[in-house]
């Protein structure tokens, strides 16, 4: 039953969706008509309506539990609560893409309703989001439908990976996704904007709410799926340099760089091409990640069941996609010729999509590059943590020079920046620096330079944030909280690298082991029985020496019933400044355990700084909206 | 002029990858050494364990049917597959050559004191690196060589029982 309304549904969106292309290629060649078909509008709403209503009708599959449908079989089972039944919806292959495509309609339908200046351009963007949306819809429709069924109908599911029932992991994939997709409807307006030549002022400001969007729930999703590897897959650290991590760094770079872009675009009428060039990029970049790891090319945590036919559509279709960029671009794009002041703000705008384009393309060789070996010259290599760490850690020195002094900077304007400042607060970070070595010991050169350049952007925000509030001089809020936090994270992750504590060891129960001022003893082993799995957990006092401190940790390893897996739960205790984290794991048939023991200072504070980078964007999102309703009024 | 070869630059580069990425979609994902049964090994030379002098493949040409059996003393299933190469030892037609993998040579003579030497033959890949050459990559596994250098069946993990009984199969063939 549900089978047919949802094929039925995505039959009926697909044909309005053609109507829709079809309508306004109408509307366009009628020169004399200025306004837009209401039809075009109400054909948008249906779609829209639609596409909402085949999504929500895949959640009451899952929460009804109708395993005659093979995705709800594959991914869900009668015991599981329910808050994981409808979560377990988009954690997996067809499920995600419907979501995918809900968001590519949603925004493509109030985009459509809220830009109403200029016809053609409203029309454009409208033709081509549309085709993308048809691509990803036939894509789903034949070769990863979920609404396929299956016969005769099972009495129970497989149940949903246990890693993925979490509540961060409830929310990452759509946060992320709203970024990846939200991407896809600048795509479409820039190439609109190069069909049209419309002014490149309106097209910054049609666009520029959009990029926020979509980097603010980006740069959330990145850090939700942080947060879940940190305490779920017991690796026990913040960033892997996974593959699949990097594919979601590769559109954040691209979209950071274009947010600054549309600053200069907004402000000043420049760099018209390229802004264009990097909404093009963003979107691609997000296909091109997920063709990454949907085909199963790159393996990790994320891949669902492998299928090649997945990869040659999605790749494609985003051979297409460049192929037409490509075109559109090389043929549409006007010459443009740029005068910049080297102490403008547009230079250090320029500056930072230079040094987001080098972070780009080195993360993009780090995962294309083993591919590339074993393509052409059928070897096995790994690029991990020592290359990327190599090459953009020293980077990042200059990188938070430049983001503290460039956002002070006027326009235009060949002003030399406030020496006396710059100075004042570099002494005070490398005073704080040494204070910082003082206290706990130890330091490499490199994590020197990088505290005192963290600090340096740190005390530079801190100073802006006080004169916007007190001295009332025009900062940009936003900016500030985004720049700070980035400041603090930087400098929380060189803190917490240097001074991290790890320790393997093996141990049975009642044993004690004494390590560096730690002092572990395993007290012993329980078992506990739960609605879908059971544990074995451990319990351990952790007994600080040095400040005679006690702390107890109970790690479990879990034995989830559907599907039968076994998941090792790190035992973590956060407290102000530092986290406890410990995993055991057992080795098998013996009474022998596995112990990994970790200090790691900071770690909230890496959280924290991170979600504030976001946040400054959300806090402009708003700030913006309120204007124009002041302008409007 | 220089604006239209930066154009062919460019788009060259990503006509590149999207090939390399359709290529990618051919290969399969797990490292396997299957496809390894039914190919000649290249020639190589390894050190003896106890004089160190060099064996080359000329060595596998001496007898019908060669097993090359890699080991460590530290590694445990080796131990229990010990019996199985006992047992092998005493089959005449072949000849079994053992490869002492990433070990410690005391250690190494200790382990044959202890449970016996089963091997015609003794090599030394101390560092791990020749074994590669024989798609092996951990311990224990195993390889049947025939006279002309190809591969007949590879084991990978201890040998059992049943693979004793499937050499004997093989070498009555």
């Amino acid at each position: 039953m549900l089978s047919i309304t949802g094929n039925v549904l995505i039959l009926t969106i697909l044909v309005i969706t053609c109507l829709i292309i079809y309508k306004s290629l109408a509307s366009l060649k009628n020169k004399k008509d200025v306004s837009i078909l209401p039809i075009i509008y109400q054909l948008n709403l249906l779609q829209t309506t639609l596409t909402i209503t085949t999504f929500f009708v895949l959640v009451a599959a899952f929460i009804v539990s109708d395993f005659s449908l093979i995705t709800v079989f594959q991914n869900s089972h009668t015991s599981k609560p329910l808050i994981y039944k409808i979560t377990g919806t988009w954690g997996n292959h067809e499920g995600s893409l419907l979501l995918w495509i809900n968001i590519m309609v949603i925004f493509s339908f109030l985009f459509f309703v809220i830009n109403r200046k200029n016809k053609n351009y409203q029309l454009y963007t409208l033709i081509i989001q549309n085709i993308l949306i048809i691509g990803f819809f036939l894509f789903l429709f034949l070769n990863s439908n979920p609404f396929n069924k299956i016969f005769p109908i099972p009495k129970n599911g497989l149940g949903l990976n246990p890693i993925l029932q979490d509540p961060a992991l409830a929310i990452h994939p759509p946060l992320l996704y709203i970024g990846f997709v939200g991407s896809s409807i600048f795509f479409s307006a820039a190439v609109a904007a190069l069909i049209t030549d419309i002014n490149s002022n309106y097209f910054a400001r049609s666009i520029k709410p959009w990029i926020f969007i979509s980097w603010i729930f980006q740069t959330l999703g990145i850090v939700v799926g942080s947060i879940w590897a940190y305490y779920e897959l017991g690796w026990g650290g913040f960033w892997f340099w996974d593959p699949v991590e990097n594919a979601s760094l590769l559109p954040w770079f691209a979209m950071t760089a274009l947010i600054h872009s549309i600053l200069v675009l907004e402000k000043k009428g420049n760099l018209i091409n390229w802004v264009i060039l990097l909404c093009l990029l963003t979107f691609i970049l997000s296909v091109t990640g997920t063709f990454l790891v949907r085909s199963g090319v790159l393996n990790s945590v994320h891949t669902f069941a492998n299928d090649p036919s997945r990869g040659i559509y999605i790749l494609s279709f985003l051979s297409l996609m460049i192929l037409f960029s490509i075109i559109i671009f090389f043929k549409k794009s006007k010459k443009e010729k740029y005068f910049f002041n080297i102490n403008s703000k547009e230079t250090f705008i320029l500056g930072n999509n230079w040094f987001m384009l080098f972070y780009l393309i080195t993360v993009f060789v780090g995962i294309v590059y083993p591919i590339f070996t074993e393509v052409v010259a059928d070897t096995k290599i790994s690029v991990g943590p020592p290359f990327y760490n190599s090459v953009i850690i020293p980077v990042v020195i200059p990188f938070l020079l430049a983001m503290a002094v460039g956002p002070n900077l006027k326009w235009n304007k060949n002003e030399f920046f406030n020496i006396k400042k710059f100075l004042t607060l570099f002494l005070l970070a490398i005073l704080v620096n040494i204070f910082l070595v003082m206290l706990f010991k130890s330091s490499s050169f490199i994590i020197n330079l990088i505290l005192i350049t963290s600090l340096f952007l740190i005390f530079y925000s801190l100073t802006d944030f006080y004169n916007s509030i007190y001295k009332k001089i025009k900062f940009d809020l936003g900016r500030i909280i985004s720049h700070l936090g980035f400041g603090l994270m930087i400098f929380f992750i060189a803190l917490n690298s240097n001074f991290s504590y790890e320790k393997n060891f093996n141990a049975k129960v009642g044993e004690i082991k004494e390590f560096n001022i730690y002092k572990i003893k395993f007290n012993g082993l329980g078992v506990k029985e739960k609605k879908n799995y059971h544990s074995i957990a451990g319990s351990f006092s952790i007994i600080n020496i040095k400040k005679n401190t006690l702390l107890n940790l109970d790690p479990e390893i879990r034995i989830y019933k559907n599907p039968e897996t076994i998941t090792y739960e790190a035992s973590i205790k956060s407290s102000a400044f530092q986290d406890y984290y410990l995993t055991m794991s057992n080795i098998s048939g013996s009474d022998v355990y596995n112990i990994k023991f970790q200090n790691k200072p900071f770690m909230l504070w890496i959280w924290i700084s991170a979600i504030m980078i976001s946040l400054g964007g959300f806090y402009n999102l708003l700030k913006k909206k309120n204007k124009k309703i002041i302008y409007e009024n | 002029m220089k604006i239209n070869f930066l154009r062919i630059f460019f788009v060259s580069i990503v006509f590149f990858i999207i090939v390399v990425f359709f290529f990618s979609l051919t290969q399969s994902s797990k490292y396997d050494t299957s496809k390894m049964v039914g190919k000649k090994i290249s020639n190589f030379e390894i050190e003896e364990f106890y004089n160190n002098k060099l064996i080359s493949e000329m060595e596998l040409k001496k007898s019908n049917y060669n097993l090359i059996n890699f080991w460590s003393s530290w590694c445990g299933p080796c131990r229990d597959e010990h019996e199985v190469l006992l047992k092998l030892k005493e089959i005449n037609k072949l000849k079994i050559i053992g490869v002492n993998f990433k070990d410690k040579k005391p250690n190494a003579i200790n382990f044959l004191e202890e449970l016996g030497n089963p091997y015609n033959l003794i090599l030394v890949d101390a560092n791990g690196k020749k074994s590669i050459d024989f798609g092996i990559y951990g311990v224990p596994e195993s390889i049947l060589i025939d006279k002309n250098l190809t591969i007949v069946k590879k084991f990978v993990g201890p040998l059992k029982p049943r693979d004793y009984v499937e050499i004997l199969e093989i070498l009555n063939k």
